[in-house]
């Protein structure tokens, strides 16, 4: 396995963690004013879609997926997915100081903070990838890249 | 197991649990697999700009098989949720995605899931379970 891990790398994991939690959190605070959605209102979806809080947690998502990504072409499944674990971690700390949940201050909720936080740990100072074969990008497939390259 | 005022068996309940985590496993390892035959994504941005790495990612069969796995899991996890408690069916199905990506992981990525990896699934495991409570 080796790690190579550059403080760019490292930045687009913190996007991994930070944008899937705030975009959540944004989420669920601008789904708040606009009210609860059943299936006889579905037309609420559409002025949620209206609603900036709302627009923002979807880009934030958006953001994620597109880091996600990123981390995943350099770095190993099991390497990323603890970092986007600790998003969970996030969303408790949002929830807590900004969205003032009560819940939030369980015993048990953060003790998961804690194992949580250990086990991104454990993988955090390991290698972040599994060396195979080594393959060039713009090789395979060649087809991909032709009509992007403008 | 009662929500929204349906009855559903413990192996009803289960097995939707298990459809929701299987299909994001099934997700994650496609996408990852298709990621890492694509390559670099910084290296291919650098030689063929923002538009190749897209147009190099969203023509990747297996990553379009990703994704449309995760659709399945939102699909199956909305389909859990009115029929289970989602106290019980989001952190069991987080949980149990976690431990089957590591499994996955080894099993088709060939993926070094060395103790540390082993540990850190496990404490994530237990971690987002705890978070339910």
């Amino acid at each position: 396995m080796k790690h190579t891990l550059t403080p760019q790398r490292y930045l687009i994991l913190l996007a991994v963690m930070l944008t899937a939690s705030v975009g959540d959190t944004l989420l669920s605070h601008g789904m708040k004013q606009v009210g609860p959605v059943s299936l006889a209102h579905l037309g609420l979806l559409l002025a949620a879609m209206r609603n900036p809080w709302v627009i923002t947690g979807i880009l934030c998502l958006l953001g994620f997926f597109a880091s996600y990504l990123t981390a995943l072409s350099w770095a190993d499944l099991t390497f990323v997915l603890p970092a986007t674990a600790f998003g969970y971690v996030v969303v408790l700390l949002l929830a807590k100081f900004w969205l003032h949940e009560a819940g939030a201050s369980s015993l048990y909720r953060w003790a998961g903070i804690v194992l949580i936080v250990c086990g991104v740990g454990f993988v955090a100072n390991g290698p972040s990838q599994t060396q195979h074969e080594p393959v060039d990008p713009l090789e395979e497939p060649a087809h991909t890249l032709t009509g992007g390259a403008r | 197991m009662v929500a929204g005022g349906v009855e559903t068996s413990v192996l009803e309940t289960w097995v939707t649990i298990v459809t929701v985590a299987a299909t994001a496993v099934a997700g994650d390892v496609l996408t990852a697999g298709a990621m890492r035959r694509i390559g670099d994504l910084d290296i291919i941005r650098a030689r063929a700009g923002m538009g190749g790495a897209i147009k190099a990612v969203v023509s990747s069969p297996m990553f379009l098989l990703g994704v449309l796995s995760m659709a399945l899991s939102f699909f199956s996890l909305l389909f859990t949720v009115s029929n289970v408690e989602v106290s019980l069916a989001a952190p069991a199905s987080a949980s149990l995605t976690f431990l089957g990506n590591a499994f996955a992981a080894k099993l088709f990525l060939k993926e070094n899931v060395d103790r540390r990896r082993w540990l850190a699934a496990l404490f994530v495991c237990a971690g987002v379970f705890l978070l339910s409570k």
